[in-house]
């Protein structure tokens, strides 16, 4: 048997709403996004060094499935978080939009380190100088390359925004200009 | 054995071509030609062929620019190797950035087809008789040669840095 008492195993609280005698009423959007922000699928999308501390992440000792993000998608289609790290080539960019306009909504976007956030070292011809100049991205973690616990951090502040987002977020103008700035359907 | 090897590959290359080698000296331990940039297709070729040289092997091929040696800014350098005498020597040809254009030496070397693509991506080097002449490691749209050295190595577009602090 474990030594850990039961009390002190956290786990996810139900969202504010009115709680009875074998009723509990809440709103769609809160329980919709609570079980989305602790199912995420995220997409490894990892070029280079960025993409190794992503590997310690989530291994045994950090551990992204604690965070209910256990299962990577290798396919854009099925995936609901992108995350970029490394450093992406100019070549590279067609790649990485194809792979961002092939996911289903809703999707997010995590831009990890410096690279994929801005290019980063590699201010020069052949790299993409930051992935927010062709598809839209929710959460950057600076760094070169970051600890996995900022990825963790970072994995939250995308977990915050899941949450309290609309359910249909693209049906908002904000999101649909958005994406329109991008020229992305 | 590399002072030999300059003078009897030297001393061949001189009867078969005559004017079209231009110099040959020994760079550290190796001897190097330059050559005409017109006849670099059949000097390579004759190297290849001629039973006793029998340079075989292309090591490799890189373009060059010197911006300050007017007239002649622009250059191929080409390594080869013969594998059975463990020979190497280095060919050179210098043009005009106006008319960057040599002849391909795919003929030769089906290995050079790649390489040559490299140099036209990177130099802006025209390979004449080349079959496949496009952009290799670039994005197909950039509209400049970047290792030229008119060009910053930089990126272009980036707004947010200053030149003073970043030594652009």
């Amino acid at each position: 048997m474990s030594k850990i008492e039961k009390s002190k195993i956290e786990v996810v609280s139900s969202p504010p709403g009115i709680e009875g005698p074998g009723f509990f009423a809440t709103s769609i959007d809160k329980a919709v996004g609570m079980a989305r922000a602790n199912s995420l699928w995220p997409l490894p999308f990892a070029t280079s060094c960025c993409g190794i501390e992503f590997m310690a992440t989530m291994a045994s000792t950090y551990d992204l499935g604690r965070f209910g993000a256990e299962r990577l998608s290798f396919s854009p289609r099925q995936a609901d978080l992108l995350m970029v790290m490394g450093t992406i080539a100019k070549k590279m960019g067609p790649v990485l939009r194809q792979v961002y306009e092939q996911m289903a909504e809703p999707r997010w976007v995590l831009a990890m380190g410096a690279c994929a956030s801005s290019g980063g070292i590699f201010d020069t011809y052949s790299v993409l100088q930051g992935i927010d100049r062709i598809i839209p991205v929710d959460v950057y973690i600076p760094g070169c390359p970051p600890r996995p616990e900022q990825v963790l951090d970072g994995i939250m502040q995308i977990q915050k925004l899941v949450e309290t987002e609309s359910i249909r977020r693209r049906d908002t103008p904000e999101y649909k200009q958005l994406l329109a700035k991008y020229n992305i359907e | 054995m590399d002072q030999s090897l300059l003078s009897t590959v030297g001393d061949k290359l001189k009867t078969q071509f005559g004017n079209g080698i231009i110099s040959s000296e020994m760079i550290a331990d190796f001897p190097v030609f330059i050559v005409n940039r017109d006849v670099i297709d059949e000097v390579v070729k004759f190297l290849y062929h001629d039973e006793t040289l029998a340079f075989q092997y292309l090591t490799t091929l890189a373009g060059l620019h010197y911006p300050d040696n007017k007239g002649h800014e622009l250059g191929v350098m080409y390594q080869l190797h013969n594998l059975q005498k463990n020979h190497r020597i280095r060919l050179k040809v210098f043009f005009s950035i106006q008319d960057p254009v040599v002849p391909s030496i795919t003929s030769t070397f089906s290995g050079a087809n790649w390489m040559e693509r490299q140099e036209f991506d990177f130099y802006g080097i025209i390979f004449k008789g080349h079959p496949n002449l496009k952009r290799i490691l670039n994005v197909d749209d950039m509209n400049y040669h970047p290792m030229r050295k008119e060009y910053p190595l930089e990126d272009a577009t980036r707004e947010d840095k200053d030149d003073r602090m970043f030594g652009r």
